[in-house]
């Protein structure tokens, strides 16, 4: 077994862990800290996969941005947190099956697969090369604009959903 | 790169899951949420593994991923003020108590 | 003299060599040595750190007219300079105090992970030319520190909600929503040096500073500047923690270390900041006979460090403190906009003097360039906030006239 491989297993553990801390957790702010661990785990494989601009990406919006958003969200929200809920519906039987059958499905498309080794490095200058796919306009130009209006769209949308009237 | 391309995709597919069961079974709109961001997470996985294991030369799969990114920002940000704003008028986060369209 | 020109790189070699001669294969020797450099590079911080609290303790004495800590009482050092570790040991011996309703984990992992953020900083920072004076030279250097800087705010959260005290958590609150807001023209102001070296690599961005870029981009450096005394909650900005109003902010509830743990994080946190504006404003190792001696960089990056750490103490014990809306005013309607406008002149006059130089202009004539198109942006700055400082003295005055009007009518 080597190096890379007991990686990929510490980070999967975590990310795996955290990931049924997420769905279990009976209270929201644990299940937003298990979710934090579980981006940091993801984090791990994107180094693994030798995107680091991705692994960074990661800490830098999941970590930095979403899960602040969903604690405060959490926070704003929380005389919910005194109730005592069942924390899952009555539906959690079939919701079990269907993600167990998705699961079965998936392992086995990817059993299957005529996946082959890697196709060679990663260029020295990929990150370099990302940015240019982006913002070119045989690339990703006109997709890249729409984020971007996508984004201002979404956060224009969010202040004016939650602003006190 | 010793790891196989099947045991990213099987994580993957494993974290997906997770988020699905998630999605599925929680009563709370911002864990629901969550759920929905474990399932991206799950995707933005597959899309870097494949980006390294069939073509790395392009970026095609990097771009792939950050546009899952701007997407997974816009979702979470509309996602909680519309639980923020649902809070503030029913006063619950619990989604199957909101059924004014019940009649 | 060969081995003491790049000392620190031959101490590597030596102890690799040395291992590699005792039995030890290669692989192992190499992550031997990787592991020492590791713990060496964390510790940096911490030793630096424990000079600085008693350093800054003096300065600010001498400035308000004080000794500071001395030697009177128990004997701590000339000067008191073992102060801060007769403070460490009592920290470390105080009782534990660990208030009732606490959510344990999270309580206690919050002080672990907010010194583990700022020790990570690190790994990037060059100390010197070349592979060896540096963490790890990743291709996305000076990203990294951002992102780990930005995920640290969680740690805030933590601590702040997991105290089981609303002053804790509002402390959480206001600290977060001061670094975010903070954090936008920091990005942006990096953004533009990342533009103009067109590498996020740091050991790229000091290499490609043939002329510094606080003289180059002085914009971006102020904003930078700036934007980080509120990142590392220096005196201005000091509303965290402002201890006569908010008894102490997101840390109230901790005692003996952990609370002691925070109060390193912060220091720490200023060192870092401090060696990121030497990175990417100061030229980092960069000066005078460093190609004869590598060593001679790291020197030259500790004296750069240290003068901006001074000039950060300056400020800090100089200034009161900003009330919060004042403090959010500044940065949203100030820095924010300053620095967007920074960035897309900094890439239009970039990309015009890279392209519109047949062969590339020479780094003397782009430098010059920037600098002129920034100090333009500095006088349209300034000259906006004069026209609407008097526009608001003529309102004001208007106002004050009116009132004075009304009151002669009434009476």
């Amino acid at each position: 077994m080597t190096l890379q491989q007991i990686l990929f297993f510490i980070f999967g553990a975590i990310s795996l862990g955290a990931g049924v801390g997420v769905v279990t957790a009976r209270k929201l702010f644990h299940a937003a800290l298990w979710l934090l661990l579980a981006f940091f785990g993801v984090a791990g494989l994107y180094v693994l996969l030798e995107a680091p601009f991705f692994a960074a990406a990661q800490l830098f919006v999941y970590m930095g941005a979403i899960g602040i958003l969903i604690i405060f969200a959490i926070m704003l929200t929380r005389g919910m947190m005194r109730q005592r809920h069942p924390r899952a519906n009555r539906q959690w039987w079939l919701a079990g099956i269907l993600a167990a059958l998705f699961l079965a499905t998936f392992v086995r498309l990817a059993w299957q697969g005529p996946w082959t080794a890697p196709a060679g490095p990663v260029p020295e200058n990929s990150l370099g090369l990302l940015g240019l796919t982006l913002v070119d306009p045989g690339g990703f130009a006109l997709p890249f604009e729409v984020a971007s209006v996508l984004l201002v769209v979404a956060l224009i949308g969010a202040v004016t959903i939650v602003r006190e009237r | 790169m010793m790891v196989p391309l099947q045991w990213y995709l099987i994580l993957s597919a494993a974290l997906f899951c997770l988020g699905l069961y998630g999605a599925l079974v929680r009563r709370n709109g911002i864990a629901i949420l969550m759920g929905v961001e474990l399932m991206l997470n799950a995707v933005n996985v597959n899309l870097l593994a494949f980006w390294r294991y069939t073509e790395p030369a392009a970026a095609t799969g990097q771009a792939f991923a950050a546009f899952v990114y701007v997407v997974a920002a816009a979702e979470v940000a509309v996602g909680l003020a519309l639980v923020v704003a649902t809070y503030r008028t029913h006063g619950t986060v619990v989604l199957e108590d909101i059924d004014l369209l019940k009649g | 003299m060969e081995f003491l020109s790049n000392l620190i790189v031959n101490i590597g070699v030596w102890i690799k060599g040395l291992l590699v001669g005792g039995g030890v294969a290669e692989h192992g020797a190499a992550l031997v040595v990787k592991a020492i450099g590791a713990v060496v590079v964390g510790f940096f911080p911490l030793m630096v750190v424990v000079f600085l609290i008693w350093a800054y303790r003096k300065i600010a004495a001498r400035m308000q007219g004080r000794l500071g800590p001395n030697s009177s009482g128990t004997w701590a050092g000339p000067y008191g300079i073992l102060q801060t570790f007769a403070d460490a040991i009592k920290m470390l011996t105080k009782e534990d105090i660990r208030p009732q309703g606490v959510d344990l984990i999270p309580y206690n992992l919050a002080p672990i992970l907010v010194v583990f953020a700022s020790v990570m900083v690190w790994a990037v920072i060059p100390f010197g030319p070349g592979r060896g004076l540096i963490g790890a030279d990743l291709s996305i250097g000076i990203f990294y520190i951002l992102a780990f800087s930005s995920a640290a705010l969680i740690v805030f959260l933590m601590a702040g909600w997991s105290s089981n005290n609303k002053y804790a958590t509002v402390g959480a609150f206001r600290a977060v929503a001061q670094l975010i807001g903070y954090e936008i023209p920091q990005l942006l102001a990096v953004l533009a040096v990342v533009m103009v070296t067109g590498s996020l690599s740091t050991q790229d961005i000091v290499g490609s500073q043939d002329v510094i870029f606080l003289v180059t981009l002085p914009v971006s450096a102020i904003i930078f500047f700036l934007a980080s005394m509120a990142e590392i909650n220096a005196r201005p900005f000091e509303l965290l923690e402002a201890e006569s109003e908010l008894v102490c902010g997101y840390f109230v509830e901790y005692s003996g270390m952990k609370f002691g743990m925070f109060y390193l994080a912060e220091f720490m946190n200023s060192v870092a900041v401090a060696a990121i504006f030497t990175t990417l404003f100061l030229g980092g190792w960069r000066g005078p006979w460093v190609d004869q001696a590598p060593i001679l960089g790291t020197v030259w990056f500790l004296v750069k460090m240290g003068a901006v750490i001074f000039l950060w103490m300056l400020i800090q014990i100089t200034l009161p403190r900003l009330r919060i809306d004042q403090m959010l005013a500044f940065n949203w309607k100030f820095l924010v906009p300053l620095a967007l406008v920074n960035l897309c002149v900094v890439g239009l006059v970039n990309k015009g003097t890279t392209e519109g130089f047949p062969g590339g202009a020479s780094a003397w004539t782009r430098g010059s360039i920037l600098l002129g198109a920034n100090l333009a942006m500095i006088l349209a700055t300034w000259g906006m906030l004069a026209v609407g400082e008097r526009q608001a003295r003529r309102r004001r005055e208007a106002w004050q006239a009116a009132q004075a009007g009304e009151l002669e009518v009434v009476v």
